[in-house]
């Protein structure tokens, strides 16, 4: 029996590819504070497009959401929290 | 697929055990996450600090390389998807040949890693070693560095484990897979894809910034 990729994996690893060019491109191109800006939300796109496809999220339930959302509500809070006073200080 | 069906007496079923696996590797994720999370966010304050040396710094890193390895990298996920997709009696020799690739391409990740680090302690940018930043930007890129080094070095030790963790399982399926070993290479999956994502996120921190200039 020939195994073929799914066409599901071998479309995310385009995609991957993609934004990471896009990113590379992008990051050469002066646009002042927008440019940090774009380049994290190609990282969490990336990011969400290996955690849904790759890491099998799309296929699961509440359950593991729930322990997969865990790492990423304690992050939010110690990014949050340890720069708040970093970013709100006059 | 055989299955040895032994499962202790807290689970109900092989499934269940196989699940709770999964979750407990979440669980374990959800500290990674937290362990990067810290150097994350000392970056974030000292880029808030030092904004026109962390740009400097960054200048100084080798993007080709660092692209170069966010596409290996990529890759290696993609083929690790794939052999845990293609995880069956009848297809397991595909599933060895799809994790050796993987294990090539992280390797090759660490090469291309021990080049570029190389390269840095060439031109004088390895904090503590004779570390040498022209102008006043010296300090915020000493602390660029520091950032770079640590971080850079704890997400390789993690590819070393993940590469690990890939040549036992890869040994262990091309002998006699069963069930259990499914849950074991797609615990082993979910960690190497962990990995990538943390290299997606230090890949924009490091490499990114700066470039405009």
């Amino acid at each position: 029996m020939r195994w073929r990729p799914p066409f599901a994996l071998l479309g995310a690893w385009l995609a991957l590819l993609a934004l990471l060019a896009l990113t590379v491109t992008l990051s050469f191109v002066p646009l002042g504070n927008l440019n940090s800006g774009i380049a994290l939300t190609i990282a969490a796109t990336k990011a969400a497009i290996v955690a849904a496809v790759f890491m099998e999220l799309r296929h699961r339930g509440t359950r593991t959401y729930i322990f997969a959302g865990a790492g990423l509500f304690w992050l939010g809070i110690l990014l949050w929290l340890g720069m708040m006073d970093f970013l709100t200080r006059t | 697929m055989p299955d040895d069906g032994a499962f202790a007496p807290q689970f109900v079923s092989a499934r269940h055990r196989d699940e709770t696996a999964e979750l407990g590797m979440w669980v374990f994720i959800a500290t990674e996450v937290l362990l990067f999370g810290g150097l994350i966010l000392g970056y974030c304050v000292y880029r808030h600090a030092y904004p026109a040396a962390f740009a400097a710094a960054s200048r100084h890193t080798e993007i080709a390389i660092g692209t170069a390895n966010t596409a290996i990298l990529l890759t290696s996920s993609f083929l690790v998807a794939c052999a845990v997709d293609a995880f069956a009696e009848e297809t397991r020799k595909t599933c060895v040949a799809l994790l050796s690739g993987a294990i090539l391409l992280g390797s090759l990740f660490i090469v291309l890693k021990g080049i570029e680090y190389a390269g840095e302690y060439r031109e004088h940018l390895v904090p503590g070693l004779d570390f040498k930043f022209s102008g006043e930007l010296a300090n915020g890129a000493t602390l660029f560095f520091i950032f770079y080094f640590v971080a850079t070095a704890i997400h390789a030790l993690h590819m070393m484990v993940g590469i690990g963790l890939l040549m036992v399982l890869a040994r262990l399926i091309l002998r006699a897979p069963t069930a259990r070993h499914r849950a074991a290479l797609h615990s082993a999956a979910l960690y190497w894809h962990f990995v990538d994502v943390v290299w997606i996120f230090l890949f924009a921190l490091i490499y990114l910034p700066g470039r405009t200039a």
